[in-house]
């Protein structure tokens, strides 16, 4: 069951890398980190995590491993962030939330969107704290090499 | 190198356009026009980016104004105009040449052919079915749902200029598709084809970016960017949904 999961996690994020028209050679590392977000998200909401935290984590690897494949391959970091986080963002939750809305189903339309938010929400966190890292990393490598 | 303000600034605003049209952030647009405009020698470059325009004014010069109009995502021409603000930051382009090269992006043609793109969106749904619980019997209805939901798109938004009408008629035309396939006996779950078939459809990216943008600061992007996230998700809910009202 994982491997189907790590499998179509990869085809998922890499095929988007082909709709947002990323350049070519860039298209293994997409599906790659998406692959790794995905499968620390899949686990930890197997393990009884809830989806939002699982998220955090997700995108927080995403973003570490954007950065990496931005400084290795000289490439803007959007390319791989964009196609990462592509498995872990609420798109079915967000459809689910509308088609729930114009069913007249308010109340749990609301509900699902306040979910959505938190999602998008745990992603963009997740993204900026990588960045965090790295500025931190930037600039405390600075410090050591005027000391 | 002493260029003219004027032409620095034709450079900037072009490069900026571009990066708005292919969804570039929005911090990182007004990064790569001042970065451009400082290794021009500009002093005090200004520059304000929104999606749907960009501002950019150095002191003692008129300021300058760009409508954006088309918004898609194209990562090739950023990852281009990244490279080419790159050698600008490195000295090695002068403001004529960056404007040339910065037009020939412009004009660029998308790097993958349609086809291609379409095998991508079938591939893309099929997975997102699997992933989202679906069972293996899923992922063909997927497959075909999301390929001809996604050429539907392309087709409708060339045939009438309102994005969000193409949306909705190809989330609807997705929408009978899996209908039809449960109905014909491929797949078990309406739910799982439908969803993972309107991914490729689906503003997930612009959610997260509208967030991201609100969190950096720069509310007026992030208001609009969500705003259009929610009409576009808004658009797909109503078109599976006309589905639902007219076959319960």
């Amino acid at each position: 069951m994982l491997l189907a999961q790590l499998i179509t996690s990869y085809v998922a994020a890499a095929g988007f890398g082909i709709l947002f028209n990323a350049p070519k050679h860039s298209l293994f590392q997409c599906g790659m980190v998406g692959m790794f977000g995905w499968m620390v998200y899949y686990i930890l909401v197997e393990q009884g995590l809830d989806a939002v935290p699982a998220s955090l984590f997700g995108s927080m690897l995403v973003g570490i491993l954007s950065q990496l494949c931005a400084k290795i391959f000289k490439m803007p970091i959007i390319i791989f962030n964009v196609s990462g986080i592509i498995p872990l963002v609420p798109g079915g939750l967000a459809y689910d939330a509308m088609r729930k809305f114009v069913e007249n189903d308010y109340y749990t339309a609301v509900q699902l969107s306040a979910k959505v938010m938190l999602l998008a929400g745990a992603i963009a966190i997740g993204l900026m704290f990588s960045e965090v890292i790295h500025q931190l990393m930037k600039k405390t490598s600075g410090w050591l090499h005027i000391e | 190198m002493n260029a003219q303000p004027g032409s620095i600034a034709k450079v900037c605003l072009l490069a900026g356009k571009i990066m708005l049209e292919s969804g570039a952030e929005t911090y990182r647009v007004e990064d790569t026009m001042n970065r451009i405009a400082t290794s021009f020698g500009l002093e005090n470059a200004e520059s304000y980016a929104t999606p749907t325009g960009v501002q950019f004014s150095t002191e003692g010069e008129v300021s300058y104004f760009r409508r954006i109009s088309n918004r898609s995502n194209d990562l090739q021409r950023i990852t281009d105009v990244n490279s080419i603000s790159r050698q600008i930051t490195a000295q090695s382009l002068d403001a004529k040449e960056a404007l040339l090269l910065l037009k020939g992006i412009e004009h660029q043609s998308e790097t993958f052919p349609l086809w291609l793109q379409f095998i991508a969106a079938a591939l893309a749904s099929g997975s997102f079915a699997i992933m989202f619980g679906g069972s293996w019997s899923d992922f063909l209805p997927a497959c075909i749902a999301g390929a001809l939901g996604y050429a539907a798109m392309i087709w409708i938004e060339k045939l009438i200029e309102i994005r969000f009408f193409a949306e909705f008629i190809a989330s609807f035309f997705i929408a009978v598709i899996a209908a039809f396939s449960i109905h014909a006996g491929f797949g078990q779950h309406l739910d799982k084809i439908i969803i993972g078939a309107v991914m490729p459809l689906v503003p997930g990216l612009h959610i997260t970016n509208a967030v991201r943008d609100l969190v950096a600061g720069h509310l007026v992007a992030g208001i609009s960017k969500g705003v259009e996230a929610i009409l576009t998700a808004f658009a797909i809910g109503a078109g599976v949904a006309v589905l639902f009202a007219f076959f319960p």
